[in-house]
């Protein structure tokens, strides 16, 4: 019998344990092959070869790994997480152990909640609900108050109740000035700003990428130049505020290109996609299929391409998931009064996996694009599995095969267009400073 | 001529999924009933003990009586809910009102709504056959049917014709179905109206699209004016109705480029003045009320064809 850990809360005690002949993946630390790793305290004690001989504590616990990877703890810098405001469709809680599950020991929460985390109270708030959270949870403030793209949101008090990134995901500032002064301001309090880059007047009223699927469908589209004239601008005043933008969700091809561009002038600048833009396409969207709607939406196959081909190069630093739980409510119903996103933490690895598979990344890639870099971008902890620092780390089975299905999932929310698709695999235990989150190892000797 | 084809189809949801055959079925079962809605007595029992129901959340005059009219020359029940009498203006989603609809056991449901791909919701989600009478800027099958219909009464044929669709392609679900419907029987499709009501991938739907409306009417045995569709548009995409008129609308001059045969088609309402020389409408180019004619015998063969079994 497996030991389904989700149900136990954080604040279990941290594990003694030594994790015997892992696969270690650590590019920070330049490691990569067959380790031992102890924990102890709720911290990485030491990372051995077997060869080497090292005392380890009378009550430790020992597991065997055999070869599976062991990696550190995946970070997700882009998830909705609903609370407050929306808890019918996902909950700090059951967003965070649906991470979990996933792979993932800290998320980053977009503000985009009712109300919009745009002040000390909201950020506070949510770090009280992150108590009983199953990651780290690293709340985004909004750049505009109320999320309303007019006046500058309150940065250094929310910097101070614990935000670690400022923007107004799900809607783009328009306003070029008031991006220009954000990218300014967030200088004082070192935050990063995070765009959600589109340009609403030529998005306005959009469902689905703007091409011979949306024409064939009767649906207004979205055309990637409302997100590629964002990206340049946003690039653009990087360049002249010297302050650094993240791109979130990239989605088309002229903004990889964009930013490679901008990267190679030297220009600060990060950039992440989603699992969703590299597998599907605007196909996917089929007979009306709203569990194939987000914004920015499915592209085409070139872009697709593309957005891999930035994935190999390193233009795009880091994959995130824009996990956006939605009910039935929103989702089965008009395709263009649906709502837009789809949940993607539990199908994160799977997905990323298969680039690995394809040879287009390498797993030292896999790691750095979920871990190193988006804790290097957000300057918060783990990334790497130095001695002294937090046990947060991850166990994969990167061959295990399974069909992902709804009875399976652990977010509030069902919509994802990848129920029902045969995954390899997945993450099979999840440690946030050294207490276990996830576990689904067989017979695993662990505490339930 | 008969056609050896049996119909497939629980639901009518657009061109896109009738084959050749299919269309050719339905245009031939048409012309059989057009001669019912010509007796005294207009009325037989095919349909008896069937329950058909409109659910039109868009306004809609022609179409939903055209509907309706055939449904009861066919003997079936009829019923009609508009947008204003629906639980919809309580808040109730699409889905539910549907199933409240099915639960009361109707064979088929008609639906016009705002949104493209409704009708596809619906068929999803009921038993009942569904007939999508107008979804957003998706189709319009019946009117695509009848228009085909009204080309086959009066030029014979339609494979080798030349089709000119004249105004608002980008926001027309007949344009859409047009579109499928000639270009599928072998006739050839010419779009032409401003750029700006134009989609870009029309090419690849099989249209050829003319920046000039002389162009497109060029030789054409049929012409199709659009009516402007105010209402779907965002924001104007125009910059007035006298200019379109002027560069868009269909005169007597632009019809001296067609053939010297060629008739005049619209889907109505008619904006008059706008998308052509209100003359043009009454004259003897103008098959425009025959359209409506053979709606009503379209709309008797397809309700037949889903549910005249058993």
């Amino acid at each position: 019998m497996g030991i389904l850990q989700h149900d136990i809360a954080l604040a279990m005690k941290p594990l003694t344990i030594l994790f015997e002949n892992a696969h270690l993946i650590d590019p920070r630390n330049n490691r990569e092959g067959r380790f031992h790793l102890l924990v102890v305290d709720g911290k990485v004690k030491a990372v051995f070869e077997p060869s080497e001989a090292l005392s380890v504590p009378d009550d430790c616990l020992r597991l065997d790994l055999k070869g599976k990877w062991l990696v550190p703890g995946l970070i997700d810098m882009h998830v909705h997480l609903r609370e407050p405001g929306a808890e019918y469709k996902e909950t700090i809680v059951s967003g965070t152990r649906a991470a979990a599950a996933g792979g993932f020991t800290a998320v980053a929460c977009m503000p985009n909640t009712q109300p919009v985390n745009d002040s000390r109270a909201v950020t506070t708030l949510i770090n009280a609900l992150a108590k009983d959270a199953g990651t780290r949870v690293y709340p985004v403030g909004c750049i505009s108050k109320g999320a309303e793209g007019k006046e500058l949101a309150e940065f250094g008090e929310m910097r101070q109740a614990g935000v670690v990134a400022v923007s107004d995901d799900g809607l783009p500032v328009a306003d070029s000035q008031l991006f220009k002064r954000a990218l300014e301001y967030a200088g004082n309090y070192d935050l990063l700003v995070i765009s959600h880059a589109e340009e609403p007047s030529l998005s306005r009223g959009g469902c689905m990428n703007d091409g011979v699927i949306s024409t064939r469908l009767g649906l207004r589209g979205i055309p990637a130049v409302a997100e590629s004239i964002m990206v340049y601008r946003d690039l653009a005043l990087a360049a002249y505020t010297g302050r650094p933008v993240h791109i979130a969700h990239v989605s088309t091809s002229e903004s990889v290109e964009l930013i490679r561009r901008a990267k190679a002038q030297g220009w600060p600048v990060t950039a992440e996609t989603a699992p969703h833009y590299f597998t599907l396409t605007e196909d996917a969207v089929g007979q009306y299929n709203s569990n194939a709607k987000m914004n920015p939406p499915l592209r085409a196959e070139e872009d697709r391409q593309a957005i891999i081909k930035g994935l190999a190069d390193g233009t795009l630093d880091v994959i995130a998931t824009d996990h956006a739980p939605h009910s039935r409510l929103e989702k089965d119903r008009e395709f263009d009064l649906a709502a837009n996103g789809i949940i993607g933490l539990e199908t994160s690895v799977p997905l990323t996996l298969s680039l690995v598979r394809e040879g287009i990344i390498d797993p030292s890639g896999f790691v750095r694009l979920m871990s190193t870099n988006p804790a290097r971008i957000l300057k918060v902890p783990g990334g790497g599995l130095e001695p002294g620092s937090p046990a947060d780390l991850t166990i994969i089975d990167p061959d295990v095969q399974y069909v992902f299905t709804a009875e399976k999932i652990l977010s509030k929310s069902r919509n994802s267009p990848f129920i029902g698709m045969e995954m390899t695999g997945r993450a099979m235990l999840t440690m946030v400073g050294g207490a276990v989150t996830w576990n689904c190892f067989e017979g695993s000797e662990l505490p339930g | 001529m008969g056609i050896e084809h049996t119909f497939r189809h629980k639901h009518i949801l657009g061109l896109e999924n009738l084959t050749e055959d299919d269309i050719s079925l339905v245009i031939q079962t048409a012309e059989s009933f057009r001669e019912i809605s010509n007796r005294s007595i207009k009325k037989v029992p095919t349909l008896r003990g069937r329950t058909v129901i409109n659910l039109f959340f868009e306004p809609s005059t022609r179409t939903k009586l055209s509907f309706e009219i055939a449904a009861k020359r066919l003997s079936a029940d009829t019923f009609s809910i508009s947008k204003s009498t629906s639980s919809a203006t309580k808040g109730e989603t699409l889905v539910d009102t549907a199933l409240n609809l099915e639960a009361m056991k109707p064979d088929i449901i008609i639906i016009r709504h705002s949104s493209s791909g409704a009708a596809q919701l619906l068929a999803k989600h009921l038993d009942a056959s569904i007939i999508n009478a107008g979804d957003g800027t998706h189709e319009h099958p019946s009117q695509g049917l009848l228009d085909l219909m009204t080309v086959k009464e009066k030029k014979g044929t339609i494979a080798g014709l030349t089709v000119a669709i004249i105004g608002d392609i980008a926001h027309s679900r007949v344009a859409h179905s047009d579109i499928i419907g000639f270009t599928k029987m072998g006739a050839t499709v010419r779009v032409s109206g401003p750029a700006t009501m134009m989609p870009r991938y029309l090419e690849q739907l099989g249209a050829q699209v003319c920046l000039s409306p002389r162009e497109a009417v060029k030789g054409a045995d049929v012409i199709m004016a659009l009516r402007i569709q105010q209402e779907r548009q965002l924001d104007p995409l125009i910059p007035s109705l006298r200019e379109y008129a002027a560069f868009f609308g269909i005169t007597e001059d632009i019809l001296k480029l067609a053939k010297p045969d060629v008739i005049i088609m619209h889907p109505g309402p008619i904006n008059r003045g706008v998308e052509m020389d209100p003359a043009l409408a009454d004259g003897s180019h103008s098959v425009i009320l025959d359209q409506v004619t053979n709606g009503v015998a379209v709309r008797m063969a397809l309700l037949y064809l889903l549910a005249g079994g058993d």
